[in-house]
Order: C-alpha cells, then structure tokens, then sequence
C-alpha cells in the first residue's frame, strides 16, 4: 500500500468516525430542545384525623384535645354498630345516613387513627379521597379529570397552580348527601321580573 | 312727526322675540361639557390600534376613574395567548343551581348593584323538561329542589356568532381565542346585538352603574371588567382580565359541586376535552348554527 492510499484511508476513516460522532451527538440535541413547559402543581386540601376536645386546658392555657386512639385503644371494636343509636357511650348523637356502611367499614378497628381500605390496607384521613374512591369510582374518575369538586387557581398550570377541594369538603362522610341551601339573590334585568307580577 | 311706524314696531318686537326665544332653546348648551376628550373623540378602532396607543387608551380610562370616582383603577388590555381556544361546559348533573356563579360574576365584573345585574341567568327546570320558557329564573326556595334541575345560561362565545354580525359599527367581534367582545367606547347603543342574540346573553347599561368605591374590583380589562359608560352593550367576556393571564374564570371558581369545567378547546390533553370526549354533551339550541364554545353534559 503506498503512503497516499495509506494516508487518504486515514483521512476517510476520521471523516466517517466524525459522521457518526456527529450523528450520536445529534440525538440527544434533539430530545434536550423538546423541553416540555414547567407545571405548578395541583394542590389537594387535606383534613388530618380530628381529635377530641378534653374540655380542660394544658399548661399553657391551650385547650387539650385527645387523639381517637385514646379511648378506642381500650374498648372492643363491635362490627355491628352502624349508626349512633346503637350506641352506650359516646358519639349517640351521630346522625349516619350513608348507604349500608357501618363504622368499621371506614375506620380502622386496629388504630382509631386512621382509615382503613376495604383490603385491609391502612389510609392516612388526610387520604380519605382513597377510601371514598372504592365505592364512588365514576366520582373519582371525574375529579382526577377535573370535571368533579370545586377548584380555583389556574386553568393554565403553565404559569400557575390549582387549588382543589376533597371529598369531604363538601359531602359530609357520615351524611353524604349534599345539602340544600338557600340560592344567592337573582338577577333583577327585565327578564327576571318574578313570575306573576304584573305591569305597573 | 316721527318716523315709527305700526311696521317698525311689529318689526322690532318680532326679532326681540325671536332673540329671546333663540337663546332660550340654546342655553342648555352653556352646560355642556364634552363626555369625552379629543384624544377619544378621534382615536381609531381597537383593532387598529398600535401597542402603545392602546395603553394610552388604558391610562386615560384609569385617569377617568380618578377624576371622577377618586380612585385607583388598574385597566389592562392582556392579548389573546397563540394556540389557545376557550372553551366552557357545564354539568347538568351535578348544577345545585346555588347562583353562587352568577354573584361571583356580579362582584367580579363591576356590576351595577341596585339591578344586581349579571351576566349568568340560572333557570329552574322540571325534569325531564329542556323547555327554556318554562323556566324560571326568580326561584326563592331552597335548593336543589325536589324534581328539578338547574340550567345556568351565559354567553356561548359562538363560533358563527349573531351578535356580531349585526352591529353597524363593529363595536363586537370575536377574538383570536374566540372570545367575544364589546368595545364599549365603540358602542353605540342599538341594542341589534341583544336582538340577536338567541340566549339572551347580552345586556344594556340604561343607566349608569352603579357600585360603591370600596365594592369596584380594580384589576379590571379594557374589553371586559372596567366600569361601563351609560348606553352601551355588555356581556360576558370568559373573565378574559383573569383567563389570558391563565387563571380560572370567577364564575368557576364560585362554583361549590365542580359543574364548571373551562379551558383550550385546541389542547387535547385538556380537562374540558376529556369532558367533551367522555360524557353526554348537548348543544343549547343547536339547531340555529351558532357553534357555541359553551357546551352542556351530563354524568349518566
């Protein structure tokens, strides 16, 4: 071989090993300019487990509350009970208007403070959307597609986030009907002159 | 012998009289003061105008409020956001018909608060029944009420909008996002545009409005929130003050149950596609062609 075939094959070797640098270094380039926009987030409320106020006060001055686990954790769970009239002590005036449940379908026998899911996984009351979800799934399904549950915030989390209410926010878990109240005042333009009245 | 005559005489007391009649009918222009100053007299139509003639279109209707009212205003024009179509849809199903939407709307838009205008009417529906002149837009009970359901009615942001056709002045059109909107230093006042309209979604300043200083929302959009002159047509704009700027409209945002669900009609990962995608959706008054961008749905 002589020199200028030798040194031609080592020019077209380094023209084809930069091609390809060239070509591997453009993939990434390609997937690094396709930065998808920042997105705020979307913040559910939250309710933590309530707890019981002791009616005294702590040392200082504060009143004490006590956690559910406090008397739950030396009475025996009764499967039975549903509702607050069948109760001896405590919570007897629990108004429970919600389908076939009883209490321990909701609450967790082995620690009050918590919920606890129908297979037996344990739920945070902060989570009780999770506990609410097995049985109202088409709810579910249309909050996690912001078509149920009010909100406010951005449309555009873009360039800003969302606030959004949870299950209980509205519905009551004992009673979870929503309830009746009375509407804001109307409009009062030429159109919504109350029906009956006459010209004066 | 003098030289006055009968004629003379008759003469004089005619034009005295006609003098003194004359300023008569005049003398309400002594009191006259122009409405409105040179600058707006002549300045030329919204879409004409340049950047920076629209802001200072903005900071005189600022400096308006301050002469006349004593307070500060803060008067915005924000521009449509490329690739963005607004659109709105309402859940029938789960409406409480509360009109907590339509006094958000009352307070969020200055409203005139003697009439407690607003440009949300809910109507009070049997079920079963999709007959609008049935409805009843007054109900004082509480609600949801038994056997009944609760359509609140607003403007559609048509895409073959009626309303704008018919002003002889193009004081309304449509924007690039698909809002429609009323230029009220443009308007007239023929009211064609709330004959047209077949949802009965605008309204008519015939008076000036009304509202307490402290009660005026001051984040207020050129084409939609400010303080209404006299005369002039208005009518619901998506809140564009809030919505170009990415947030939620203040009807929705009242909203307790969720029914409202707003967004790009053009961004197909967005909420309010999923809804139109998903649910059963109707089209009020379809029929007409209007192409609304305001679209009901029910759950089952």
């Amino acid at each position: 071989m002589s020199p200028r075939l030798s040194a031609l094959g080592v020019v077209l070797a380094v023209l084809m090993a930069a091609a390809i640098a060239a070509e591997v270094a453009d993939r990434p380039v390609v997937t690094t300019t396709e930065t998808l926009p920042a997105q705020h987030p979307v913040v559910r409320n939250s309710h933590p487990a309530p707890r019981v106020q002791a009616g005294v006060t702590d040392h200082a001055g504060r009143p004490a509350t006590i956690a559910c686990s406090t008397c739950h954790a030396v009475r025996t769970p009764n499967p039975a009970n549903h509702a607050g009239t069948d109760l001896d002590q405590f919570h007897q005036g629990l108004q429970f208007q919600h389908g076939g449940s009883t209490c321990l379908s909701c609450h967790d026998p082995g620690n009050y403070d918590n919920l606890r899911l129908a297979d037996g996984r344990k739920v945070a009351f902060e989570n009780s959307i999770e506990l609410c979800s097995q049985c109202h799934g088409p709810q579910r399904r249309d909050y996690d597609h912001g078509a149920h549950g009010g909100m406010n915030g951005y449309w555009d989390l873009t360039r800003g986030g969302r606030h959004r209410n949870t299950c209980i926010d509205c519905h009551d878990p004992h009673v979870p009907k929503y309830q009746s109240a009375f509407p804001m005042p109307h409009p009062r333009d030429r159109f919504q002159i109350p029906t009956g009245a006459t010209h004066e | 012998m003098s030289d006055l005559t009968r004629r003379t005489v008759l003469k004089a007391a005619g034009a005295t009289l006609g003098a003194t009649a004359f300023a008569a009918a005049i003398a309400p222009l002594t009191q006259w003061k122009p409405a409105e100053s040179v600058d707006e007299f002549l300045r030329k139509h919204y879409k004409e105008l340049a950047p920076d003639e629209l802001d200072a279109i903005c900071r005189r209707v600022e400096a308006e409020a301050k002469t006349s009212r004593g307070i500060d205003v803060h008067v915005a024009a924000p521009q449509p956001i490329p690739g963005v179509q607004y659109g709105y849809a309402l859940n029938l199903s789960i409406c409480v018909g509360c009109r907590r939407c339509a006094e958000a709307c009352h307070t969020e838009n200055n409203h005139d608060r003697p009439s407690h205008n607003s440009y949300i009417r809910v109507f009070e529906l049997d079920n079963g029944s999709i007959d609008l002149a049935t409805g009843d837009a007054t109900y004082e009970h509480p609600v949801p009420a038994k056997g009944k359901y609760y359509m609140p009615v607003q403007c559609h942001h048509c895409a073959n909008a009626p309303c704008t056709k018919v002003c002889p002045v193009e004081a309304t059109w449509k924007e690039q996002d698909g809002i429609v909107v009323v230029d009220y230093n443009w308007c007239i006042g023929c009211r064609y545009c709330e004959a047209a309209c077949p949802y009965h979604a605008r309204r008519f300043n015939w008076k000036k409005p009304e509202i307490p200083n402290d009660e005026i929302n001051p984040d207020q959009g050129y084409l939609s929130n400010r303080v209404r002159p006299q005369g002039v047509m208005e009518k619901c704009t998506f809140c564009l003050h809030r919505t170009r700027e990415g947030k939620l409209p203040a009807c929705l945002e009242a909203c307790p149950t969720g029914a409202r669900v707003f967004g790009n009609l053009a961004d197909p990962d967005s909420e309010l596609r999923w809804v139109l995608a998903n649910k059963r959706v109707f089209i009020l008054k379809e029929d007409l062609g209007t192409k609304p961008t305001f679209f009901y749905f029910f759950d089952k």
